[in-house]
């Protein structure tokens, strides 16, 4: 077991992470969704490299081969993206919102106004 | 046959009812249709109810596609139970909501209002009755959006703050789930929640299953509010609609310890969740920790929506210790407690969505006097405020006794000291209202903004609300007798 051998899985845990401080650390709103984004992106390539079965070719009926990759991840992906794009559009719309309501997206400014 | 649909209708119902909203833009006929709408899914889950009864469990394959390659709708005692609780309170709620709704939400949104609403009781409803783990993470995910929806619809400008903040959370719970599911769906290769309960059995133990289980806890504890990932919960309720804080106090994180349930007892089995790295004296002791932290807050608090909030995490405390203390007694009662609290906190914040109607304004301190001007508002209040504090013949003693009972059945003394402590402090928060409304003189100048007599519907629905709150206290066979049939049969499956 080597690390190139699971590489997919690394990238994974990478890009995580990377989403992950972003969500928690940046002060932007945009930027936080930005950070969900990547966090779920890397979600994504976890369900589709699952999908890949080695030597398998594309799960296409064709006498060419008898190995097939699953090809359900692929369609649950599908439908996580659409649940992200969703996340993603309400939560810019919120953010105009709050811009229009408080004339700043940082969150320490907003959180001051609040109090 | 209709009757063979009737768990597809369930759903489908207020999906399709949700654009005709928006559709025909107009307030008035999306309130109907609201109303409508939440009377039929409530009748169809009455049915539904019988039919488990005479037949134990409902399969029905969507599409027409057999699980567990298809997406199958599973139906047991313990769906009816959650479905009857959510279709009534959305019942209730939507027939009170008019008046409170046009005062709170700028007239030219109210129909979206609706829309948003619909569809998170189609969410919701969908995360009850779904058999499939990928369709249950899409129905948590309906639910969710359309709740940072509806929130972030008040006129007050710091709810867009707090539904911001309850999305990013939410997302990363929901984030959560899906890592879990897709981990079971490597380990198993089903995503049928019956058949991955099978292959799990079966399957060797391993870290990638653990991992998953881990996963899908955390998530789900995001979504449940449960202590210590509640933050997004006191900002929700308080800042959003009254109506809005109202619908999801008593259904969103009830639905989501449901599923917790689902998931330990229905999927991994609780040989594989308990004795697993001590998880249930983890939970115990978060559980501990929500009561204690949740009433302390709630003591401190001026305004009444930020109070019940706070209630509202130590009350999700009980249900978690039910579910941990592992018998059969304490999950019963920590399915009776969701029952009885669901419409306990559903009168309360029913009570302040018509002390806000009339008074434009929810701070303990504002309010002093306020009982002589509405005393029927104050009353209601009353009557759920004792039942939360569980006092005799109302529904919270009821929960409470046998939270208790099973505690000592577990021989666990330090509960006990725990949830009678917990009802002390509950005494107090409730107490301050109680004060301020009645004993104390009423205020000169607080600005009585607008003393609007309560709507007669909201009237009735807060009316009923407590009707059921003392019912639930003195005639239990109602929910008790259910809530121990389903707890027998999820522990002994």
């Amino acid at each position: 077991m080597d690390i190139l051998s699971s590489f997919n899985y690394w990238i994974v845990i990478i890009l995580m992470m990377i989403g992950f401080y972003i969500i928690i650390a940046n002060n932007n709103l945009i930027k936080k969704i930005i950070g969900i984004n990547i966090f779920q992106t890397s979600i994504f390539i976890m369900f589709i490299s699952m999908g890949k079965v080695i030597d398998g070719t594309a799960p296409i009926l064709t006498d060419s081969g008898t190995l097939y990759s699953s090809p359900l991840p692929h369609v649950l992906i599908l439908t996580a993206i659409v649940v992200g794009i969703s996340t993603t559009a309400l939560g810019l719309a919120i953010i105009i919102r709050i811009h229009t309501a408080f004339g700043t997206i940082e969150d320490d400014k907003i959180q001051q106004k609040i109090k | 046959m209709i009757s063979s649909q009737l768990p597809a209708l369930q759903v489908v119902l207020p999906l399709v009812a949700a654009p005709l909203c928006i559709l025909f833009h107009n307030r008035t006929f999306s309130w109907l249709l609201m109303v409508f709408v939440s009377l039929v899914s409530f009748g169809i889950s009455c049915a539904l109810f019988n039919q488990v009864l005479a037949e134990n469990t409902i399969t029905y394959a969507m599409g027409g596609w057999v699980a567990p390659w298809g997406i199958e709708y599973y139906i047991d005692k313990l769906t009816t139970y959650m479905l009857l609780i959510v279709n009534g309170i959305a019942v209730l709620v939507s027939l009170g909501a008019r008046e409170s709704v046009e005062n709170e939400i700028s007239s030219d949104r109210i129909y979206l209002f609706y829309t948003a609403f619909l569809l998170n009781l189609t969410g919701l409803l969908g995360v009850i009755i779904t058999g499939d783990a990928f369709n249950l993470f899409v129905f948590i995910e309906i639910a969710s959006l359309s709740s940072y929806a509806i929130i972030s619809l008040g006129k007050d400008k710091r709810c867009l703050y707090a539904a911001f903040r309850y999305l990013v959370y939410g997302t990363i719970g929901a984030s959560f789930i899906l890592i879990s599911i897709g981990l079971l769906y490597v380990v198993t290769g089903t995503l049928n929640i019956a058949d991955l309960s099978q292959q799990l059995a079966n399957a060797e133990n391993t870290a990638t299953i653990t991992t998953a289980f881990v996963f899908f806890v955390i998530g789900i504890a995001i979504k449940a509010a449960i202590f210590p990932m509640h933050l997004w919960l006191p900002d929700a309720y308080t800042y959003s609609p009254s109506i809005v804080s109202t619908f999801l106090a008593g259904t969103t994180t009830k639905v989501f310890i449901y599923v917790l349930i689902r998931f330990i007892y229905s999927l991994y089995g609780y040989e594989f969740s308990f004795f697993h790295e001590s998880f249930d004296n983890l939970l115990i002791i978060i559980a501990c920790g929500a009561i204690l932290y949740g009433s302390y807050r709630a003591i401190k608090q001026d305004s009444l929506k930020r109070l019940l909030a706070y209630s509202s995490i130590a009350q999700i405390g009980y249900m978690i210790l039910g579910i941990a203390l592992i018998t059969e007694l304490g999950l019963a009662a920590s399915l009776i407690h969701i029952f009885n609290h669901a419409f306990i906190k559903v009168g309360l914040f029913l009570a302040v969505t018509a002390i806000i109607y009339s008074y434009g304004t929810d701070s303990i301190e504002r309010l002093a006097g306020m009982a002589k001007t509405s005393p029927f508002t104050f009353i209601l209040f009353l009557i759920s405020g004792l039942s939360i504090i569980g006092v005799p013949l109302t529904s919270g003693f009821i929960s409470k006794w046998y939270l208790i009972k099973a505690s000592l059945e577990a021989g666990y003394w330090g509960l006990v000291v725990i949830i009678v402590f917990s009802s002390v402090l509950a005494i107090i928060y409730i107490g301050r209202v109680i004060e301020a409304a009645y004993f104390k003189p009423e205020a000169t100048n607080t600005a009585v903004l607008n003393n609007k007599k309560m709507p007669h519907l909201l009237f009735l629905s807060l009316f009923i609300f407590s009707f059921i709150n003392i019912y639930l206290g003195i005639e239990t066979s109602l929910n008790v007798d259910m809530a121990f049939q389903i707890a027998h049969e999820l522990i002994n499956k």
